[in-house]
Order: structure tokens, then C-alpha cells, then sequence
């Protein structure tokens, strides 16, 4: 009795069957997932679809070897050196792309097209450009009288090499978010600001930057979640087993060639959970900071 | 003094535009050119005869049309699939009073944090129980539902005007003819961002479809790309045409439809 006072019949009917292919579908296919993988973690696999529970051992052998310490380092330089790349460019040409001139459109398309190709497409791409004997870019180099550069084969080149692509692609995406960002900041705002005598610099980091902080903070959130999970550039560009490889591998690489490659699902689950506690980790720290800078 | 700013904000624009371009004027023109001009020192620019033959050659390595096929089987499921499901889930958040509606859009929130590598061990092995390695419905089994999705369009539905919804109730409608006749038209250019973000991302997917699908029938043009790098590592001409031939039709795709495009992405962002 209580409960139809409080609810309507038709809302209770209707509302779980809306919800009903998308409640089982996040179930089985993300929640249980998500704490079948942790599971996992602590499991080895003994052949023939067993598996045997091995404690911690997973992580022991982890923090133990050199690969994964390693590997994170790899990931944070990427993340570290990708992330503000990606929003200085991103916010730069936003900025450029929100003024009153021709040929917006065709800007905004060109800059897109690197967002709507495939990863793999673009990686082969790149590693064309980037072929040390006869790609684009070493002939470029060679005739305004610099040195070639081995861009992959390099281990101490080949993550540069990767961070280019990455920026390169992720440009587009990013600069669509904070341009409709931009456009949300009221033009009276910049009148009155001239009327004041204020420059374009003066305008920026007193009306544009303050006001874009919303759109940029979630572009900063998303971009380093998206940064740490790289794995389709690297996988592409780089010689499997070669030095260039040991010193590009990201955590989602390592993931992915344990899990599938060498098939140990317990090793590539537990790795797959260090970089769910990592990607966490920034997450909260970013949410808790963004009091600090972000306009509301 | 305005006239001068412009010109400024042109270079800067076209400068990055070239950065943005060059590397695909780059494959088209490798795509046209013989083996050894593709080496030669110093490069030409312009093939001497645009040589059509390496798509034909690199289509007898590869079954682009197989690849073009799954692919958009692959993307049309995971559409129909998170377009229809989401917006359901969302207009019962948004809309709808029950108990445990709280508690499930708790759970869309949390796996929208959570990185998509965490699901895929265990997304694989259930894939493999039902005996669906290295088919088609494999390659939509992620994206059939969209904790994003619902979470977008619960945005929408909550931003729509009440007094439709009340008018219709006092005309005797039911929930399904609000939902199907009122509400749903009026969100439908979210229900077209969530399209076009789902296409966009089921399309440049590559880890999963490596995964399930292992025979080159299955693959997906982002999987199937994958593999030409291992037989032709030296011929770039060849992979060349290989990535022109997997790439032009989201690019045709968006050029089309950039307006669409550039706003639904636009939506799909925004603030946390």
C-alpha cells in the first residue's frame, strides 16, 4: 500500500524495463568484468582453462622485475610531455579558430581529419614520415642541414617519436571541446575590455582563461585518463622484443602482450589493476584540486 | 591594424593546418608511386604515373571488402545497440520515479570512470564461452550498451521543458507515448552526438578487435591494417594504399556531414 502511494505503477513498469538491457549489459559486461579482473589477479592459469589461486604472487613478480618499473616510467613521460602538449595546442588553435575570420570551416575540417582516421592507418602513416632512410621528415632535416634521426629504431628517440603522434592526433578533438567552451564566454565581456584598452594578451589571461576553465578542466581529465592508456601508437610504430620497444611500452602494452601475447591473463590482470588504481589516483587528485583553479 | 591581426591568426592557422595535412597528402602520393620511386633520393613529389595497381595489389593481400563489411556491421550494431538501450536507461533516469534508480545510475557513473582495459580479460572469456571468437557479433559485445551514452542523454532529457510532459499525462498518455512521441524527437540531436560518438570510436577501435577476431575474414579495418604491416614492412607504396583504402570513408563520412559531426563531439564534451 505504501509503496503505490509513493510511486506510480506505470513509472515502476516502465522505468525497469528501461533500464533493463542497460542495467544487465554494465552487469555482465563491466561490473562483474571489472571485479572478475581483480580476481584474476590473484590467479595463475595451470593450462586447460583452470586456474589455481596464487596469493599475491602476481604483484611479487611485478614489482620484482625491471619490466614494469620500466614501463611506468614510460607512461608517465609520456603522460607528463603529451598531456600539456595536447591542451597548450588544443587551447591555441581554439583560441585562433574563435575569431571573426574567413575559412573557419575549412580550418576547423583540416584540423579534424587526424580525430576521424584510423589508429592504425595513422601510425602507419607516421612511421613512413618518421622511415630513417627515406621518410619526409629526415629528408627535411637533411636539406636545411641538420642530422637524420632514427625516430623508432633509437630507444632514446623512439617514445618522442610516439608523443609526436599522439599530440598529432588528439589536437583536433580537444580543440572542438574548449571551442565550444569559447563560445560560451559572452562577447560584452571582451567590448568592455577594449573599451578599458586591453590587449589581446591583456583579454586572454584575464577574460579567455579564467572562463574557458571549465571546458579545460574536463579536456585535462580526459586527456591524461587517455594518456595513460595508450597503446594503439606504440603497438603499431614499434618493433615487438627490440630496445626501442622496452623503452616505449606502456602499462596498457604490457597488458595487452601478457594477457594475449604470452597468454597470462592472472600476470596481465594484475598490471591492468595497477593502472586502474593509477588512473584513480590522478583522478581524485585532479576532482580534489580543481576547486583551486577551475571557475564555477 | 585589425587587417594585420588576421594575417597573423591565417599563418598560425595554416601553419598547423599543414602539420594536420601534409601527412596524408604524404600517403596518397606514396599510394601512386612505384617501389623504387618511393625510395628514391632526393623524393619527388608527384608520382610520373599515379599507379593504381597497388590498391588492386594490396586488396589480393588483404579482403578490404570483407574489412569494409564487418566494419560497418561492427559500428551499425554498437549504434543500434547504445543509441536505443541508452536513451531508454536515461529517460527512466531522468523521467521516471522508482526505487534503485539512484543506485543504477551510480553504477553508469562509476564505469564511466573506470578504464575500458579493466573489462576486456573477462569481456574475452565470457566472448569465448558463448563460442563467439572470430565472428561478427563479437566485435559489437562492448559497445551494445553505453553507461557514456545513457549518462549523456539523462543530460538531455533532464534539460527538456516539463509542461509537454503534464499536458500529455492529462490527455491520458501513457509513459511509452511520452517517451516514444514527446520526448524522444525533442532529444534527438543528442540521440544523433551518441551516434556519431559511437561510430567514431567502434571505427578507430583496435585492441578489441585484435583480440576476439583472429582470421582475416572477421577483421575490421583497423585490424585488418594491422596485420599488412608484418607481410609488406618495406613496400610502402603498398601500405600506403592500404591505409588510403581504410581510412577514406570516415573521412568522406565527416566531410559530409562536418557540421553534424563537429557539434555532436562538441556535445559529447563539455564539464564534469
Amino acid at each position: 500500500m505504501h509503496h503505490s502511494k509513493k510511486y506510480n505503477k506505470q513509472h515502476l513498469f516502465w522505468g525497469y524495463l528501461f533500464i533493463a538491457p542497460t542495467a544487465i549489459g554494465l552487469f555482465l559486461l563491466n561490473i562483474w568484468p571489472a571485479i572478475q579482473t581483480v580476481i584474476l589477479s590473484f590467479q595463475r592459469s595451470s593450462g586447460f582453462g583452470n586456474t589455481v589461486f596464487v596469493g599475491l604472487d602476481n604483484y611479487k613478480k611485478m614489482f620484482s622485475g625491471s619490466e614494469i618499473w620500466q614501463s611506468l616510467f614510460n607512461t608517465f613521460k609520456y603522460a607528463i610531455v603529451s598531456v600539456p602538449a595536447i591542451v597548450v595546442f588544443s587551447l591555441l588553435a581554439a583560441v585562433l579558430m574563435n575569431q571573426k575570420i574567413k575559412g573557419l570551416t575549412i580550418y576547423r575540417t583540416i584540423y579534424f581529419i587526424p580525430v576521424v582516421a584510423a589508429p592504425s592507418a595513422v601510425a602507419m602513416i607516421w612511421r613512413w614520415l618518421f622511415n630513417s632512410e627515406y621518410g619526409l621528415i629526415n629528408f627535411v632535416l637533411e636539406k636545411i642541414g641538420l642530422n637524420g634521426v632514427q625516430w623508432m629504431t633509437n630507444p632514446k628517440i623512439a617514445i618522442i617519436s610516439i608523443i609526436i603522434v599522439g599530440v598529432w592526433s588528439a589536437i583536433g578533438y580537444n580543440m572542438i571541446l574548449l571551442l565550444s567552451g569559447l563560445q560560451e564566454i559572452p562577447k560584452d565581456y571582451y567590448e568592455s575590455a577594449e573599451i578599458d584598452g586591453a590587449g589581446p594578451f591583456q583579454k586572454f589571461f584575464s577574460i579567455t582563461l579564467p572562463l574557458v576553465t571549465p571546458s579545460l578542466f574536463f579536456v585535462v581529465v580526459t586527456t591524461v585518463i587517455g594518456a595513460f592508456q595508450v597503446f594503439d601508437v606504440i603497438f603499431m610504430m614499434i618493433e615487438p622484443s627490440t630496445e626501442s620497444m622496452l623503452h616505449t611500452q606502456s602499462l596498457a602494452y604490457l597488458f595487452y602482450k601478457h594477457s594475449f601475447i604470452l597468454n597470462d591473463k592472472g600476470y596481465g590482470s594484475a598490471i591492468v589493476v595497477l593502472l586502474l588504481v593509477i588512473i584513480l589516483i590522478l583522478t581524485g587528485i585532479q576532482m580534489k584540486l580543481q576547486k583551486r583553479w577551475v571557475n564555477y | 591594424m585589425r587587417k594585420n591581426k588576421n594575417w597573423i591568426i591565417h599563418l598560425l592557422l595554416v601553419l598547423g593546418g599543414l602539420i594536420m595535412v601534409v601527412p596524408f597528402v604524404w600517403m596518397v602520393l606514396t599510394a601512386g608511386k612505384t617501389l623504387p620511386e618511393s625510395t628514391q633520393i632526393p623524393p619527388t613529389i608527384f608520382p610520373k604515373k599515379f599507379q593504381f595497381i597497388n590498391f588492386k595489389d594490396v586488396a589480393k593481400v588483404l579482403p578490404f571488402g570483407k574489412f569494409y563489411f564487418n566494419t560497418l556491421l561492427m559500428v551499425l550494431g554498437r549504434v543500434a545497440g547504445s543509441v536505443m538501450f541508452s536513451a531508454t536507461a536515461a529517460f527512466a533516469c531522468a523521467r521516471l520515479k522508482f526505487p534503485g534508480r539512484d543506485l543504477f545510475f551510480g553504477m553508469v557513473l562509476v564505469q564511466m570512470m573506470i578504464p575500458s582495459q579493466i573489462f576486456i580479460t573477462p569481456q574475452y572469456l565470457l566472448v569465448q564461452k558463448m563460442g563467439l571468437l572470430d565472428t561478427i557479433p563479437a566485435l559489437m559485445v562492448p559497445g551494445i550498451v553505453s553507461a557514456f551514452g545513457t549518462f549523456l542523454l539523462r543530460q538531455f532529457f533532464l534539460g527538456l521543458p516539463n509542461d509537454l510532459e503534464e499536458a500529455a499525462v492529462l490527455d491520458g498518455a501513457n509513459v511509452w507515448t511520452i517517451f516514444y512521441k514527446i520526448m524522444l524527437p525533442l532529444a534527438r540531436s543528442g540521440l544523433v552526438a551518441l551516434a556519431i560518438f559511437t561510430a567514431l570510436f567502434a571505427f578507430k577501435d583496435l585492441m578489441w578487435p585484435l583480440i576476439v577476431n583472429s582470421s582475416m575474414g572477421k577483421m575490421t579495418l583497423s585490424s585488418g591494417l594491422a596485420n599488412l604491416q608484418g607481410q609488406y614492412t618495406t613496400n610502402y607504396p603498398q601500405l600506403m594504399s592500404g591505409s588510403v583504402l581504410a581510412i577514406w570513408p570516415m573521412i568522406l563520412i565527416f566531410i559530409l556531414f562536418q557540421k553534424k559531426f563537429i557539434e555532436g563531439i562538441a556535445t559529447t564534451g563539455g564539464k564534469l
